[in-house]
């Protein structure tokens, strides 16, 4: 199991919070989803044998949140 | 939409509407109307766009209503309106979304104090690397200027490290071998070599940092409630659209109330204080866990205080080795080796003070036993040893003379902890101990009562002399002493039965049990304990009294803050679509004001992030408790 955040640019809305989280739910390997509106993040915690990283920053871009900067560990 | 792209269409759409402008200067009316038509179009997709969503998701929004004015606008053929209006709506929300990145400002400027790399000596060889490839067990050089990219003890070197991302104190602290470093305390001045033990996301500052956004993000009880009523607002406010059409048959003043009755500035009213009151607390290194706990913590009227190692600094000393039948450091030697079994501060601060005089401790305790909240019974050398308060003598059948007692209360009244130490049945000295009072703690004290704390009580484990003496120089309103943890417990029951509002303070581990009970619990948090960040609902980051005493006169004015902004958010609605019905207000107008209202509620949460509490003022003075 990893664990990565994405620092986004700001999110504008609550409505933001509920897509990106709607979104990541349904990919398949993402265990854990945390969106933090106020610091601009996601925290996710996933299975590297079925999704990787680079694969939820791709999502999120798609959706319209380009990720500034990721951590993974 | 993210707040780039909401400003690149909000400058095209203002820049339609200028052109707009000149072209009905022009009188060139046919352009001037297909340009209101384009800008509308474009500012008014990625709304309808956002309000599709939101209907998606099962939630009424601002932009289905902004989009079914719009839509309205257009129909009847009023494109100045509803160019007007998207414009506004888009510049709005992008001025919301700077504004409240300044509500955010304090919790990235933490964030942005994580160390990024990292110099560890690897093989025999220095290597900078980056600070997630750090690993326990790693050691790390920090040199001048540098920041500490892991928690870890310093195994060479000394330093002056400021540790205010930790603790909020940036009074810098001088540090050397064996003593613990902070992730994100910036070394100031000297070299150290530090052994890492926490690294990455186990850290105390990344914990600290996680924390807090999860403390922003939990919703206050008038945040929940406001986000229930926001949706049944938004579909009441359609209904009540359509009844002002059925009554006044005026399409444009219809969709008028639609737009200026939206909820924009209540939704946010709540939220934007809090985060900002949170913000403020984390910068002054008190850690206050979310919106309900920030409310909860405005409403105490009772503090009750642990004694040892909450008023007072929890580094106590031996003064005094008082025996009545061996030699000094004999006894001290072998009630310092029954308590190396000890985790109790006084037991430890015996062994300290017996390494100090460099006693050799050999011999391990055999059959011991620690009586919670009276001190420990164990073998030593074929003595058996109980050490302690008079009550674990008591159960144990150790008589207390008369010369005993009167010399055990002196010191007691001179602000001591006697610890009675006896052998095989008979008492054979007395170890006094003496803890300093924090030197904030008179001032925070007064700062708390001057802000609207009714009583201020404490409970401690300690003696009763020891306890009024401290009760006595903080004037405390009541003082119960020799009190185990369930006793604790329940008198801060008693204190919440009797309807008061009650706040705990401890050092997050003897006092646990009672901190959970108490309507608000706050820790100590020593630079990071595991137990009292957890469990604990504000912890005070730097151990400083005064932080208690901010956060709560803190707690209060975001209370007011979000009072205020509620008020004025209903207040802007109320007014505005009384404007309305009168006639004297429109749609593009109202937008406007509604927008504004939303901003004055922002930047009115703003004030909250420089809060400072003027009551109280700085104690220069250092009460400390005399020892002879």
């Amino acid at each position: 199991m990893k664990k990565a955040v994405f620092n986004l640019e700001p999110l504008g809305c609550p409505t933001c919070v509920k897509k990106i989280e709607n979104t990541l739910e349904k990919m398949e390997g993402i265990e854990e989803i945390k969106v933090l509106f106020h610091s601009n993040r996601v925290r996710t915690q996933f299975d590297e044998s079925k999704v990787q990283a680079e694969d939820i920053e791709n999502t999120l871009t798609k959706l319209g949140y380009p990720v500034v900067s990721k951590k993974v560990s | 939409m993210n707040a780039r792209r909401t400003s690149q269409i909000t400058a095209i759409t203002g820049a339609l509407l200028l052109i707009a402008i000149g072209l009905h200067l022009g009188g060139l009316h046919e352009w001037r109307q297909g340009t209101l038509i384009i800008s509308t179009v474009i500012a008014g997709t990625p709304i309808a766009i956002k309000a599709f969503q939101a209907i998606r998701m099962k939630t009424f929004s601002i932009e289905l209503l902004v989009t079914i004015a719009v839509v309205g606008a257009l129909f009847i053929g009023e494109y100045v309106e509803s160019a007007a209006v998207t414009f506004l709506f888009l510049f709005g929300a992008y001025l919301e979304v700077r504004t409240l990145e300044k509500t955010r400002s304090s919790l990235r400027s933490l964030i942005d104090m994580a160390p990024v790399e990292a110099t560890v000596l690897r093989d025999g060889e220095t290597m900078t690397i980056s600070v997630d490839d750090v690993e326990e067990g790693d050691r790390v050089i920090v040199r001048s200027g540098e920041k500490v990219a892991i928690d870890g003890e310093i195994i060479s070197g000394k330093a002056t490290l400021n540790e205010s991302a930790i603790t909020g104190e940036s009074v810098p602290v001088t540090k050397t071998k064996n003593d613990r470093v902070f992730s994100s305390s910036i070394l100031e001045n000297g070299f150290i070599e530090v052994l890492a033990d926490r690294v990455g996301d186990d850290t105390t500052f990344a914990r600290i940092i996680e924390l807090i956004e999860d403390a922003q993000e939990t919703k206050s009880k008038t945040q929940k409630f406001l986000d229930r009523f926001a949706n049944i607002y938004t579909p009441a406010i359609v209904v009540m659209s359509i009844l002002v059409y059925l009554f006044t048959r005026n399409i444009e003043m219809t969709l008028t109330f639609l737009v200026v009755a939206c909820p924009g500035a209540l939704v946010i009213s709540a939220p934007v204080s809090i985060v900002a009151g949170i913000g403020n607390g984390a910068r002054n290194g008190a850690l206050i866990k979310g919106g309900e706990i920030m409310e909860s913590l405005g409403k105490i009227d009772t503090v009750v205080f642990d004694k040892t190692g909450t008023l007072t600094r929890g580094r106590p000393e031996v003064t005094d080795i008082h025996t009545f039948s061996r030699k000094e450091n004999d006894l001290l030697r072998v009630v310092a080796e029954a308590e190396m079994i000890s985790e109790h501060h006084l037991g430890q601060t015996i062994v300290r003070e017996a390494k100090r005089r460099n006693l050799i401790l050999v011999n391990e305790p055999q059959n011991a036993e620690v009586i919670e909240g009276n001190g420990i019974r164990a073998d030593i050398e074929g003595q058996t040893l109980v050490i302690g308060n008079r009550k674990l003598m008591r159960t144990n059948g150790i008589a207390i003379s008369n010369e005993v007692e009167a010399y055990a209360v002196e010191r007691e009244k001179s602000g001591n902890t006697a610890i009675f130490a006896a052998i095989d049945g008979t008492i054979a000295g007395i170890i006094s101990i003496v803890d300093q009072i924090r030197p904030e703690a008179t001032s925070a004290l007064q700062e708390l009562r001057a802000n609207g704390i009714k009583q201020i009580i404490m409970l401690t484990g300690d003696n009763r002399h020891t306890a009024e003496l401290v009760g006595k120089q903080l004037d405390f309103d009541a003082v119960y002493a020799e009190l185990l943890p369930e006793d604790k417990v329940a008198m801060v029951q008693k204190l919440k039965n009797a309807g008061h509002r009650v706040a705990m303070a401890g050092d997050g581990i003897n006092d646990a049990p009672a901190i959970a009970t108490a309507d608000i619990g706050l820790a100590m948090g020593e630079g990071g304990t595991d137990i009292s960040m957890e469990t604990a609902d504000v912890v005070l980051m730097a151990d400083r009294l005064d932080q208690f005493s901010h956060a709560y006169s803190l707690a209060k004015a975001t209370v007011r803050n979000m009072r205020q902004n509620t008020f004025f958010a209903v207040g802007t609605v109320v007014i505005l679509l009384a404007g309305v019905l009168l006639g004297k207000v429109f749609l593009a107008s109202g937008m406007l004001i509604h927008e504004l209202s939303v901003l004055l509620v922002i930047l009115n949460a703003v004030r909250l992030m420089r809060y400072n509490n003027k009551n109280g003022k700085k104690e220069t003075a250092t009460p400390i408790l005399q020892t002879e």
